[in-house]
């Protein structure tokens, strides 16, 4: 039997259908800044993405953020990005961030930073995301550097990756994820659905390349907040397709409404996603509307979680 | 003559490349420049992306696409290109012996091979040194796909 190396890897090892938000960003050097953020999904979320300067602003440092989730008793799930750091920095914070009791971690590209708030800064893209899976597999498995100089104790944490089914090239997305579990991914959090025939297309596919059984795929849905908010998502965040029905069913409710509205999208995505086989989880994200997650996981029947 | 050990400098930039090596470099930047928008990285992949330069990509991936592609196949940092990754899924379907390397791990990017020839490279059999860690273990597939069914 393997030995889980993390609360989310015991559930998904159990065969439970898990549940994972993005925590939000915090802009404060008070660290009660996260802890009341992830007060909010505490009891309803087995896990919590610590996103890394996401959408190319700069926000609080991933591992400190998940340091303080895990000293106070959530789970953090740790993203990388290659965007920011080099090699020798992504593995010393690798190391760092075992060493502070991170568990999970979860390596993308990034966004680049021509979409954020610093569009003049330098982008590194030393190596790419696959590139990190193979690293942080090589450090956790066979104990050495990308160098190949050993470490004196290797880190342990469950390897995730990310993958978008929704954008183009659609053919190559299955097999881009075959890449990333050659390369160490374990788990895969998906783009945000809201096409679910893209999403079941993408699920048969991998299921030809035989990688639903060496790999864990969670959904991401959004929770929309309000019709100005998925009109962002549509034209402001590259790479989610928000289809028209989204914006009208949003922009045809009084903004009071809105919310409730966008809980109802959220929860009839959650449903027909949890109906596609071999979806393991979902991973909630939304934009300034954190206290609808627990309404969400609740509303979908997923509590109380185990 | 270069000395192990107190020459510190990657072999690449020194010596420059005169003579045949330097003919033999001004040959492959101006064909393939012309044809591929070849950005020189000095470890050639071309025919495992479709003729699609990786190194065009505004994020230089070597493994395919990131997710910010837009919808209609464009990029995310330069929404006037063609995505570099949709350009190469296209062609590599129209390469009969090499189309499955679309779905090969490629080995991380030596910078230090920056406006180096990869003819040369191929030949002298620089562009295949990775570092020491990179192939250490077994395959993490198979490895994963134990430990999952374990």
């Amino acid at each position: 039997m393997t030995e889980p190396r993390s609360r989310l890897h015991e559930l998904l090892l159990a065969g439970e259908f898990v549940v994972t938000a993005e925590l939000q960003t915090s802009d404060s050097a008070d660290p009660g800044s996260v802890t009341r953020l992830a007060e909010l999904l505490r009891g309803s979320v087995d896990a919590v993405n610590c996103t890394d300067n996401s959408a190319a602003h700069a926000h609080i440092s991933p591992l400190a953020a998940a340091h303080l989730l895990a000293d106070d008793g959530v789970e953090p799930i740790m993203q990388f990005v290659c965007r920011d750091r080099n090699r020798l920095a992504l593995q010393a914070d690798l190391l760092g961030a075992a060493a502070l009791g991170v568990r999970n971690i979860v390596c993308m590209t990034g966004d680049d930073v021509s979409v954020g708030d610093h569009p003049e800064a330098k982008p590194l893209y030393d190596i790419d995301s696959v590139h990190l899976l193979r690293i942080a597999r090589i450090m956790r498995d066979e104990g050495v550097y990308l160098s190949g100089r050993q470490l004196t104790g290797a880190p342990s944490f469950l390897i995730g990756a990310v993958e978008n089914p929704f954008a183009p090239p659609l053919e190559f997305r299955p097999m881009r994820v075959g890449m990333k579990v050659e390369a160490g991914a374990e788990f895969i959090q998906t783009q945000i659905c809201f096409n679910l025939d893209k999403m079941r297309l993408f699920m048969a596919r991998c299921g030809e390349l035989g990688l639903l059984d060496l790999v864990w795929i969670l959904a991401g849905v959004f929770v929309p907040s309000s019709a100005r908010g998925v009109r962002y998502l549509r034209d402001q965040v590259p790479g989610v397709d928000v289809p028209g029905w989204v914006i009208e069913r949003m922009e045809a409710r009084a903004p009071e409404d809105q919310r409730a509205e966008g809980v109802r999208i959220a929860l009839e995505i959650v449903e027909q996603v949890r109906d596609i086989p071999d979806v393991r989880g979902i991973h909630l994200m939304t934009i300034n509307h954190e206290d609808a997650i627990p309404q969400v996981v609740e509303g979908a029947g997923l509590l109380p979680r185990p | 003559m270069r000395r192990p050990g107190l020459d510190r400098r990657p072999p690449q930039t020194a010596p420059p490349a005169r003579g045949f090596r330097k003919a033999l470099l001004l040959i492959e930047r101006s064909t393939k420049e012309a044809i591929w928008d070849c950005r020189m990285c000095g470890q050639c992949i071309l025919h495992s992306t479709g003729m699609s330069c990786p190194m065009r990509c505004p994020k230089n991936l070597r493994n395919g696409p990131c997710g910010g592609t837009l919808q209609d196949g464009s990029c995310e940092v330069v929404p006037e290109m063609k995505c570099v990754w949709v350009s190469a899924w296209e062609g590599s379907r129209r390469l009969p012996l090499w189309r499955s390397h679309m779905a090969h791990v490629e080995r991380p990017t030596d910078w230090r091979l920056q406006e180096t020839g990869s003819w040369e490279n191929l030949l002298t059999g620089r562009d295949r040194q990775v570092p020491a860690g990179w192939n250490a273990g077994a395959n993490p597939r198979r490895a994963g796909g134990a430990e999952r069914t374990a």
